[in-house]
Protein backbone atom coordinates (compact mmCIF):
# COMPACT_ATOMS: atom_id res chain seq x y z
CA UNK A 1 0.00 0.00 0.00
CA UNK A 2 1.58 3.58 -1.17
CA UNK A 3 -0.30 4.99 2.44
CA UNK A 4 2.70 2.68 4.19
CA UNK A 5 5.26 4.91 2.83
CA UNK A 6 2.91 8.08 2.83
CA UNK A 7 2.73 8.16 6.12
CA UNK A 8 6.23 6.74 7.37
CA UNK A 9 5.76 4.96 11.08
CA UNK A 10 2.67 5.85 11.55
CA UNK A 11 0.09 2.53 9.96
CA UNK A 12 -1.71 3.35 12.87
CA UNK A 13 -2.21 7.03 14.03
CA UNK A 14 -4.32 8.22 16.86
CA UNK A 15 -8.09 7.77 16.23
CA UNK A 16 -7.63 4.88 13.25
CA UNK A 17 -10.41 2.59 13.64
CA UNK A 18 -9.19 -0.88 11.65
CA UNK A 19 -12.28 -1.54 9.67
CA UNK A 20 -10.73 1.04 7.35
CA UNK A 21 -8.20 0.74 5.04
CA UNK A 22 -6.51 4.16 5.69
CA UNK A 23 -7.61 7.30 7.31
CA UNK A 24 -8.32 9.28 3.97
CA UNK A 25 -10.84 6.46 3.82
CA UNK A 26 -11.95 6.64 7.44
CA UNK A 27 -12.06 10.73 7.06
CA UNK A 28 -14.38 10.23 3.30
CA UNK A 29 -16.66 7.81 5.48
CA UNK A 30 -16.99 10.08 8.37
CA UNK A 31 -17.63 13.10 6.30
CA UNK A 32 -20.17 11.19 3.61
CA UNK A 33 -21.92 10.29 6.92
CA UNK A 34 -22.40 14.02 8.33
CA UNK A 35 -23.90 14.81 4.56
CA UNK A 36 -26.18 11.61 4.76
CA UNK A 37 -27.36 13.14 8.17
CA UNK A 38 -27.59 16.57 6.78
CA UNK A 39 -29.22 15.31 3.54
CA UNK A 40 -32.34 14.31 5.83
CA UNK A 41 -32.07 18.05 7.95
CA UNK A 42 -32.28 19.55 4.09
CA UNK A 43 -35.50 17.31 3.63
CA UNK A 44 -36.64 17.99 7.30
CA UNK A 45 -36.40 22.10 7.18
CA UNK A 46 -37.73 21.72 3.91
CA UNK A 47 -41.09 20.45 4.87
CA UNK A 48 -41.72 23.40 6.47
CA UNK A 49 -40.33 25.75 4.28
CA UNK A 50 -42.54 23.95 1.56
CA UNK A 51 -45.37 24.54 4.19
CA UNK A 52 -44.42 27.92 4.11
CA UNK A 53 -44.16 28.34 0.31
CA UNK A 54 -47.81 27.28 -0.49
CA UNK A 55 -49.25 29.40 2.54
CA UNK A 56 -47.49 32.34 1.14
CA UNK A 57 -48.59 31.93 -2.08
CA UNK A 58 -52.38 31.08 -1.01
CA UNK A 59 -52.05 34.16 1.48
CA UNK A 60 -49.60 37.02 0.27
CA UNK A 61 -51.62 40.08 2.00
CA UNK A 62 -51.23 37.92 5.29
CA UNK A 63 -48.25 36.96 5.27
CA UNK A 64 -46.69 40.92 4.74
CA UNK A 65 -48.64 41.95 7.60
CA UNK A 66 -47.27 39.13 9.70
CA UNK A 67 -43.73 39.86 8.31
CA UNK A 68 -43.95 43.52 9.27
CA UNK A 69 -44.52 42.70 12.98
CA UNK A 70 -40.74 41.11 13.02
CA UNK A 71 -38.09 43.45 13.64
CA UNK A 72 -35.63 43.91 10.42
CA UNK A 73 -33.01 44.62 12.48
CA UNK A 74 -33.06 41.39 15.20
CA UNK A 75 -32.81 39.32 12.37
CA UNK A 76 -30.07 41.09 10.63
CA UNK A 77 -28.10 41.22 13.91
CA UNK A 78 -28.24 37.63 14.21
CA UNK A 79 -27.71 36.84 10.56
CA UNK A 80 -24.16 38.36 11.15
CA UNK A 81 -23.41 36.92 14.58
CA UNK A 82 -23.96 33.22 12.84
CA UNK A 83 -21.69 34.46 10.06
CA UNK A 84 -19.18 35.10 12.81
CA UNK A 85 -19.61 32.22 14.72
CA UNK A 86 -19.14 29.88 11.05
CA UNK A 87 -16.08 31.67 10.48
CA UNK A 88 -14.94 30.84 14.01
CA UNK A 89 -15.53 27.27 13.81
CA UNK A 90 -13.87 26.83 10.31
CA UNK A 91 -10.52 28.42 12.09
CA UNK A 92 -11.14 25.99 14.92
CA UNK A 93 -10.44 23.02 12.12
CA UNK A 94 -7.82 25.02 10.81
CA UNK A 95 -6.08 25.04 13.90
CA UNK A 96 -6.65 21.17 14.15
CA UNK A 97 -5.54 20.77 10.52
CA UNK A 98 -2.18 22.89 11.22
CA UNK A 99 -1.25 21.37 14.39
CA UNK A 100 -1.79 24.41 16.41
CA UNK A 101 -1.72 23.96 20.37
CA UNK A 102 -5.01 22.85 21.79
CA UNK A 103 -5.88 25.83 23.75
CA UNK A 104 -5.99 27.58 20.44
CA UNK A 105 -8.60 25.19 18.95
CA UNK A 106 -10.55 25.55 22.39
CA UNK A 107 -10.11 29.27 22.04
CA UNK A 108 -12.22 29.19 18.56
CA UNK A 109 -14.48 26.83 19.48
CA UNK A 110 -15.44 28.90 22.79
CA UNK A 111 -15.83 31.78 21.09
CA UNK A 112 -17.87 29.89 18.30
CA UNK A 113 -19.87 28.86 21.50
CA UNK A 114 -20.65 31.97 22.94
CA UNK A 115 -21.67 33.51 19.24
CA UNK A 116 -24.20 30.57 19.10
CA UNK A 117 -25.44 31.25 22.58
CA UNK A 118 -25.65 35.17 22.16
CA UNK A 119 -27.67 34.26 19.30
CA UNK A 120 -29.83 32.82 21.24
CA UNK A 121 -29.98 35.50 23.73
CA UNK A 122 -30.58 37.95 21.59
CA UNK A 123 -33.80 35.84 19.87
CA UNK A 124 -35.45 35.32 23.23
CA UNK A 125 -34.94 39.00 24.72
CA UNK A 126 -35.66 41.18 22.20
CA UNK A 127 -38.18 38.42 20.00
CA UNK A 128 -39.43 35.92 21.70
CA UNK A 129 -40.10 37.83 25.02
CA UNK A 130 -41.47 40.74 22.98
CA UNK A 131 -43.61 38.82 20.77
CA UNK A 132 -45.01 37.49 24.18
CA UNK A 133 -45.60 40.83 25.58
CA UNK A 134 -46.89 42.80 22.78
CA UNK A 135 -49.48 39.44 22.09
CA UNK A 136 -48.41 37.81 18.69
CA UNK A 137 -47.82 34.26 19.84
CA UNK A 138 -50.62 31.89 18.61
CA UNK A 139 -51.88 29.79 21.47
CA UNK A 140 -49.98 31.40 24.16
CA UNK A 141 -50.62 35.05 23.91
CA UNK A 142 -52.62 36.16 21.26
CA UNK A 143 -54.20 39.77 21.38
CA UNK A 144 -54.06 41.00 17.60
CA UNK A 145 -56.36 42.70 16.19
CA UNK A 146 -54.92 44.31 13.11
CA UNK A 147 -55.61 43.33 9.62
CA UNK A 148 -56.37 39.78 7.83
CA UNK A 149 -56.11 38.12 11.65
CA UNK A 150 -56.60 34.35 10.49
CA UNK A 151 -53.77 34.76 8.12
CA UNK A 152 -51.53 36.80 10.32
CA UNK A 153 -51.59 34.07 13.25
CA UNK A 154 -50.76 31.40 10.26
CA UNK A 155 -47.75 33.42 10.00
CA UNK A 156 -46.83 33.64 13.51
CA UNK A 157 -47.13 30.01 13.69
CA UNK A 158 -44.87 29.46 10.89
CA UNK A 159 -42.38 32.20 12.11
CA UNK A 160 -42.12 30.59 16.20
CA UNK A 161 -42.03 26.77 14.21
CA UNK A 162 -39.84 27.29 11.93
CA UNK A 163 -37.28 29.49 14.45
CA UNK A 164 -38.04 27.61 17.60
CA UNK A 165 -36.96 24.22 15.34
CA UNK A 166 -34.18 26.47 14.35
CA UNK A 167 -33.20 27.50 17.55
CA UNK A 168 -33.69 23.87 19.15
CA UNK A 169 -30.64 22.52 16.39
CA UNK A 170 -28.54 25.78 17.86
CA UNK A 171 -29.08 24.01 21.37
CA UNK A 172 -27.95 20.21 20.15
CA UNK A 173 -24.96 22.20 18.56
CA UNK A 174 -23.81 24.19 21.50
CA UNK A 175 -24.16 20.69 23.20
CA UNK A 176 -22.03 19.27 20.26
CA UNK A 177 -19.41 21.96 20.73
CA UNK A 178 -19.43 21.54 24.45
CA UNK A 179 -18.26 17.62 23.67
CA UNK A 180 -15.80 18.69 21.43
CA UNK A 181 -13.52 21.54 24.03
CA UNK A 182 -13.28 18.26 26.22
CA UNK A 183 -12.10 16.45 23.70
CA UNK A 184 -9.48 18.93 22.65
CA UNK A 185 -8.70 19.54 26.15
CA UNK A 186 -8.47 15.76 26.80
CA UNK A 187 -5.66 15.80 23.60
CA UNK A 188 -7.91 13.52 21.16
CA UNK A 189 -6.75 16.12 18.07
CA UNK A 190 -4.29 16.26 16.00
CA UNK A 191 -3.58 17.32 12.37
CA UNK A 192 -3.97 13.52 11.50
CA UNK A 193 -6.86 13.14 13.20
CA UNK A 194 -9.77 15.53 13.26
CA UNK A 195 -12.56 14.52 12.44
CA UNK A 196 -15.16 14.92 14.87
CA UNK A 197 -14.07 19.16 14.46
CA UNK A 198 -14.94 18.68 10.72
CA UNK A 199 -18.16 16.69 10.76
CA UNK A 200 -19.29 18.96 13.63
CA UNK A 201 -18.34 22.09 11.99
CA UNK A 202 -20.14 20.90 9.04
CA UNK A 203 -23.28 20.52 11.10
CA UNK A 204 -23.18 23.98 12.27
CA UNK A 205 -22.67 25.42 8.80
CA UNK A 206 -25.51 23.69 8.28
CA UNK A 207 -28.01 25.08 10.87
CA UNK A 208 -25.85 28.26 9.50
CA UNK A 209 -27.35 28.39 6.03
CA UNK A 210 -31.01 27.35 7.78
CA UNK A 211 -30.87 30.68 9.44
CA UNK A 212 -29.72 32.59 6.07
CA UNK A 213 -33.15 31.40 4.78
CA UNK A 214 -35.27 31.93 7.41
CA UNK A 215 -34.12 35.52 7.46
CA UNK A 216 -34.64 36.61 3.95
CA UNK A 217 -37.61 34.51 4.26
CA UNK A 218 -39.59 35.75 6.96
CA UNK A 219 -38.35 38.97 7.78
CA UNK A 220 -38.23 40.29 4.63
CA UNK A 221 -41.66 39.36 2.57
CA UNK A 222 -43.03 42.43 0.73
CA UNK A 223 -40.20 44.35 1.00
CA UNK A 224 -39.75 46.95 4.12
CA UNK A 225 -40.41 50.26 1.96
CA UNK B 1 -8.85 7.01 -3.62
CA UNK B 2 -7.98 10.08 -1.67
CA UNK B 3 -6.71 13.00 -3.93
CA UNK B 4 -6.18 14.78 -0.81
CA UNK B 5 -2.36 16.33 -0.07
CA UNK B 6 -0.54 13.81 2.33
CA UNK B 7 -3.67 12.14 4.73
CA UNK B 8 -4.96 15.47 6.32
CA UNK B 9 -7.42 16.30 4.16
CA UNK B 10 -7.17 19.88 2.33
CA UNK B 11 -6.09 23.41 4.51
CA UNK B 12 -7.88 26.01 3.86
CA UNK B 13 -5.77 29.71 3.68
CA UNK B 14 -7.02 32.13 6.00
CA UNK B 15 -7.07 34.33 3.54
CA UNK B 16 -9.90 32.67 2.10
CA UNK B 17 -11.60 32.11 4.88
CA UNK B 18 -11.75 36.65 5.74
CA UNK B 19 -12.70 36.81 2.10
CA UNK B 20 -15.81 34.30 1.86
CA UNK B 21 -16.79 36.14 5.85
CA UNK B 22 -16.49 39.64 4.43
CA UNK B 23 -18.74 38.37 1.40
CA UNK B 24 -21.25 36.60 3.43
CA UNK B 25 -21.47 39.91 5.84
CA UNK B 26 -22.24 42.40 2.72
CA UNK B 27 -24.36 39.86 0.84
CA UNK B 28 -26.35 40.07 4.71
CA UNK B 29 -26.14 44.12 4.45
CA UNK B 30 -27.16 44.12 0.38
CA UNK B 31 -30.01 41.52 1.36
CA UNK B 32 -31.51 43.88 3.95
CA UNK B 33 -30.79 47.32 2.17
CA UNK B 34 -32.54 45.86 -1.01
CA UNK B 35 -35.68 44.76 1.19
CA UNK B 36 -35.85 48.79 1.74
CA UNK B 37 -35.93 49.63 -2.23
CA UNK B 38 -39.30 49.14 -3.78
CA UNK B 39 -38.69 46.44 -6.52
CA UNK B 40 -42.50 44.81 -6.29
CA UNK B 41 -42.35 41.27 -7.63
CA UNK B 42 -38.24 40.76 -7.51
CA UNK B 43 -37.47 41.71 -4.10
CA UNK B 44 -38.80 37.73 -3.12
CA UNK B 45 -36.49 36.64 -6.35
CA UNK B 46 -33.19 39.18 -5.30
CA UNK B 47 -33.28 38.17 -1.59
CA UNK B 48 -33.48 34.01 -2.63
CA UNK B 49 -30.79 34.88 -5.05
CA UNK B 50 -28.18 36.36 -2.46
CA UNK B 51 -29.60 33.94 0.38
CA UNK B 52 -27.94 31.32 -2.36
CA UNK B 53 -25.19 32.97 -3.30
CA UNK B 54 -24.53 32.98 0.52
CA UNK B 55 -25.33 29.00 0.85
CA UNK B 56 -22.95 28.51 -2.15
CA UNK B 57 -20.05 30.15 -0.19
CA UNK B 58 -21.14 29.00 3.15
CA UNK B 59 -20.99 25.02 1.26
CA UNK B 60 -17.99 25.37 -0.84
CA UNK B 61 -15.57 26.75 1.74
CA UNK B 62 -16.44 26.58 4.69
CA UNK B 63 -18.17 23.33 4.47
CA UNK B 64 -15.16 22.04 2.20
CA UNK B 65 -17.06 20.49 -0.40
CA UNK B 66 -14.72 22.98 -2.96
CA UNK B 67 -12.54 20.44 -1.69
CA UNK B 68 -14.11 17.62 -1.64
CA UNK B 69 -15.49 14.29 -3.46
CA UNK B 70 -17.58 13.57 -6.27
CA UNK B 71 -19.27 10.74 -4.00
CA UNK B 72 -19.88 13.41 -1.52
CA UNK B 73 -20.78 16.09 -3.76
CA UNK B 74 -23.36 13.81 -5.59
CA UNK B 75 -25.45 12.86 -2.02
CA UNK B 76 -25.69 16.60 -1.47
CA UNK B 77 -27.16 17.29 -5.15
CA UNK B 78 -29.42 14.11 -4.30
CA UNK B 79 -30.88 16.06 -1.15
CA UNK B 80 -31.73 19.37 -3.13
CA UNK B 81 -33.09 17.41 -5.67
CA UNK B 82 -35.56 15.77 -3.43
CA UNK B 83 -36.27 19.11 -1.96
CA UNK B 84 -37.02 19.99 -5.40
CA UNK B 85 -39.11 17.49 -5.54
CA UNK B 86 -41.25 17.54 -2.43
CA UNK B 87 -41.61 21.75 -3.34
CA UNK B 88 -42.62 21.08 -6.51
CA UNK B 89 -44.95 18.28 -6.33
CA UNK B 90 -46.88 19.76 -3.24
CA UNK B 91 -47.12 23.37 -4.92
CA UNK B 92 -48.40 21.32 -8.19
CA UNK B 93 -50.85 19.68 -5.85
CA UNK B 94 -52.20 22.69 -3.81
CA UNK B 95 -52.14 25.80 -6.27
CA UNK B 96 -54.23 23.78 -8.46
CA UNK B 97 -56.91 22.86 -6.58
CA UNK B 98 -59.34 25.16 -7.74
CA UNK B 99 -58.44 24.32 -11.99
CA UNK B 100 -61.66 23.27 -13.52
CA UNK B 101 -61.18 21.27 -16.51
CA UNK B 102 -60.06 23.35 -18.76
CA UNK B 103 -61.89 23.12 -22.78
CA UNK B 104 -58.42 24.90 -23.92
CA UNK B 105 -56.26 21.54 -22.91
CA UNK B 106 -52.87 21.53 -21.92
CA UNK B 107 -52.31 25.34 -23.19
CA UNK B 108 -54.04 26.34 -20.06
CA UNK B 109 -50.72 25.65 -18.27
CA UNK B 110 -48.71 28.78 -19.94
CA UNK B 111 -51.24 31.24 -18.73
CA UNK B 112 -50.81 29.73 -15.03
CA UNK B 113 -46.95 29.72 -15.13
CA UNK B 114 -46.70 32.84 -16.91
CA UNK B 115 -49.01 34.61 -13.79
CA UNK B 116 -46.38 32.91 -11.35
CA UNK B 117 -43.66 35.52 -12.41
Amino acid sequence: MSEMAAHGAHKHPPGFAHQFEDMAQQKEASTLGMWAFLVTEILFFGGMFTAYTIYRELHFESFVTGSHLLEVKFGATNTYVLICSSLTMALAIRSAQTGKRKGQIIFWLILTMILGALFLGLKLRFEWYRDYVDGIVPGISWAYNGPHAPGVQMFMCFYFFMTGVHALHMVAGLGILTVLVIMTARNKFSPEYYAPLEISGLYWHFVDIVWIFLFALLYLIGGRY
Amino acid sequence: MSEHSGHTGHVVPVSTYLLVFFALMAGTALTTGVAYIDLGRWNTVVALAIAVTKMMLVVLFFMHVKYATGLTRIVILAGFFWLGIMITLSCADELTRTWEINPAGWGGIIPFLLRLF
